[in-house]
């Protein structure tokens, strides 16, 4: 590791982190003022949800939630949370190594004194650290709006702290997958679309599992790795689930390592 | 003590051709030119060197050691300018040189003031808001602010103004002077003229000649003009003669060899005029290409 590249890759991410980690917290903030309001019309509200068709519930994660519990309805926000720190978590990965490529500035970086399993390890520190400050925004943010809105009634902290815990785990998830996929394509022209793509298409994987009948391809899915509704439901991981998400994070790095040291760095062309 | 020596290298691109069996060395305080067209393999060259990509099959060494297993540990004596210059776009310039300076275990901050001094480079610039020869300048003292050992140029001068390009050159004869290693690759051969010991010439990816500069010039060729009633380019058809043209009574040619078997053939023939030169290094180069 390189304190010199992880200082530049945590200034040249800063903004980013800023932006994003404003973003959830707002995302939180907002909805969990609803809360008291939806919490005041407890049956009213579970009776419609027991009317939306199955499907519908399904794709909004609501068939294990009661909105009516502090936990419950933060669960239902979570999943908009995740949804963002995927994007963001993407971003990070996809962009990790392909930016300085795409943006020609490896040549100058590489031909530094260092090695490029010190690059990679320099980056993704950087990158982890950023995540890990919009993951302590979030919690910041959860906890003064739960305190805010929560309207007397409890909640157990253990769990929130458990799920505001789960971030990380699923951040990471996206940030070695697109790091291994941006590293297996030519060329990375755009970070966007590769982030924007993998995050909702994870999330479409969960959202519409019902609909691929059998098959169970939920299982390769962060969101379902660390689905918030089940956590609150059972009060802890699924260790399994999270153990393949794990499994993939640290197959996907270390395949990362293998390939970025093997790189042909693509010349201006 | 050689500085570089390259065994054999070969690269290919999947199934396109980079260099194929590239073997030469250079000596310390060497000014070593590299000239070929574009296409012809000098950046690929480079890169091998610097280990940004890792070779088919062959061998590279410098100072002694293996590029590919020793690369962070020789990149610490390198000054590199590539022929592309592209760096952070957000950044200052001298935030720019300052990160790059913090690769090196030496402090270069009086390096970096006289060297954009002399280079003219403003230093509270963005990047972004640069032309392309300033870039290049940015390029030049980045690539020389931790006084490195052997410097890479590869065609350093595009987008210099001829000022520059001159303060640029005296720049490198200085560090030459102290006993710089330089390895300058190029299609302009008046410039490799001017500043070069030897040079080698890459063409297709293969080096097709490596020669001491006076050596390629006054030994290998001669460049003949002959105009002589009775003589015509037939006259010539001897070993060594190449490229041989006729114009308006004039036979031109190039020579090498032993210059008494030409003699012989314009003996008795009564020659109106005759020049016997040295051909200069960008008609030896173009002898190369055809």
């Amino acid at each position: 590791m390189s304190a010199n590249i992880f200082r530049h890759e945590w200034r040249a991410r800063q903004r980013s982190v800023i932006v994003w980690s404003l973003a959830v917290a707002a995302v939180i903030f907002i909805f969990l003022s609803f809360f008291s309001g939806f919490a005041d019309q407890a049956g009213l509200i579970n009776e419609m949800m027991a009317r939306f068709p199955p499907e519908m519930r399904a794709a909004f994660g609501l068939n294990d939630m009661d909105l009516t519990t502090v936990l419950g309805y933060y669960s239902f926000v979570f999943l908009f949370v995740q949804l963002c720190l995927a994007i963001q978590a993407g971003n990070y990965g996809f962009g990790l190594v392909s930016i300085e490529e795409s943006e020609l500035t490896a040549d100058f970086l590489l031909s530094k004194p260092v090695s490029r399993g010190q690059v990679l390890t320099s980056k993704l520190l950087a990158a982890l650290t950023a995540l890990v400050v919009t993951g302590l925004v979030l919690s910041v943010s959860s906890l003064v709006s739960i305190s805010l809105f929560r309207n007397g009634r409890d909640y157990d902290a253990q769990t929130l702290l458990l799920l505001l815990l789960s971030t990380v785990i699923f951040q990471l998830f996206f940030l070695g997958v697109g790091l291994l996929v941006s590293l297996l394509v030519r060329r990375v022209r755009s970070v966007t679309p590769y982030s924007l793509g993998l995050g909702f298409g994870a999330y479409i994987l969960i959202a519409f599992s019902g609909l691929f009948g059998d098959v169970k391809l939920e299982l390769i899915t962060p969101f379902k790795h660390l689905d918030a509704a089940r956590i609150v439901h059972q009060g802890a991981f699924d260790t399994p689930l999270v153990l393949i998400n794990v499994a993939v994070t640290v197959v996907c790095v270390a395949v990362s390592y293998w390939l970025y040291i093997r790189r042909d760095i693509p010349a201006v062309s | 003590m050689s500085v570089i020596e390259v065994d054999r290298l070969t690269k290919y691109y999947g199934k396109s051709r980079g260099i194929v069996d590239v073997s030469f060395s250079e000596e310390e305080g060497e000014i070593f030119g590299f000239i070929g067209p574009n296409g012809a393999g000098k950046s690929t060259t480079i890169r091998l060197l610097l280990s940004l990509i890792h070779p088919s099959s062959g061998r590279a060494r410098i100072f002694g050691k293996d590029v590919f297993a020793h690369g962070p540990e020789i990149r610490r004596d390198i000054g590199y300018l590539p022929s592309e210059v592209h760096y952070y776009e957000g950044m200052k310039v001298a935030d720019l040189l300052k990160y790059s300076a913090s690769f090196y275990d030496r402090d270069c901050t009086q390096r970096i003031r006289e060297l954009s001094e002399t280079m003219e480079l403003e230093m509270n610039r963005r990047i972004s808001d640069l032309s392309y020869g300033n870039k290049k300048k940015v390029g030049i003292v980045q690539g020389l602010l931790h006084s490195p050992k052997l410097l890479f140029l590869d065609e350093p001068t595009a987008g210099l103004d001829p000022l520059m390009q001159r303060r640029f050159f005296e720049l490198i004869r200085r560090e030459n002077a102290r006993g710089v290693t330089v390895f300058f690759s190029s299609h302009i051969l008046g410039e490799v003229q001017r500043l070069c010991n030897r040079v080698g010439i890459i063409r297709e990816g293969s080096l097709v000649e490596v020669s001491d500069i006076r050596t390629l010039q006054q030994n290998n060729y001669k460049k003949v003009r002959v105009t002589a009633d009775g003589l015509n380019a037939a006259s010539f058809d001897l070993p060594g003669v190449t490229d041989v043209q006729t114009e308006n009574g004039t036979v031109y040619f190039l020579f090498k060899g032993d210059i008494n078997s030409v003699l012989q053939r314009m003996n008795g023939v009564r020659v109106a005029d005759v020049t016997i030169e040295e051909p200069t290094l960008e008609e030896i180069f173009m002898h190369y290409y055809e």
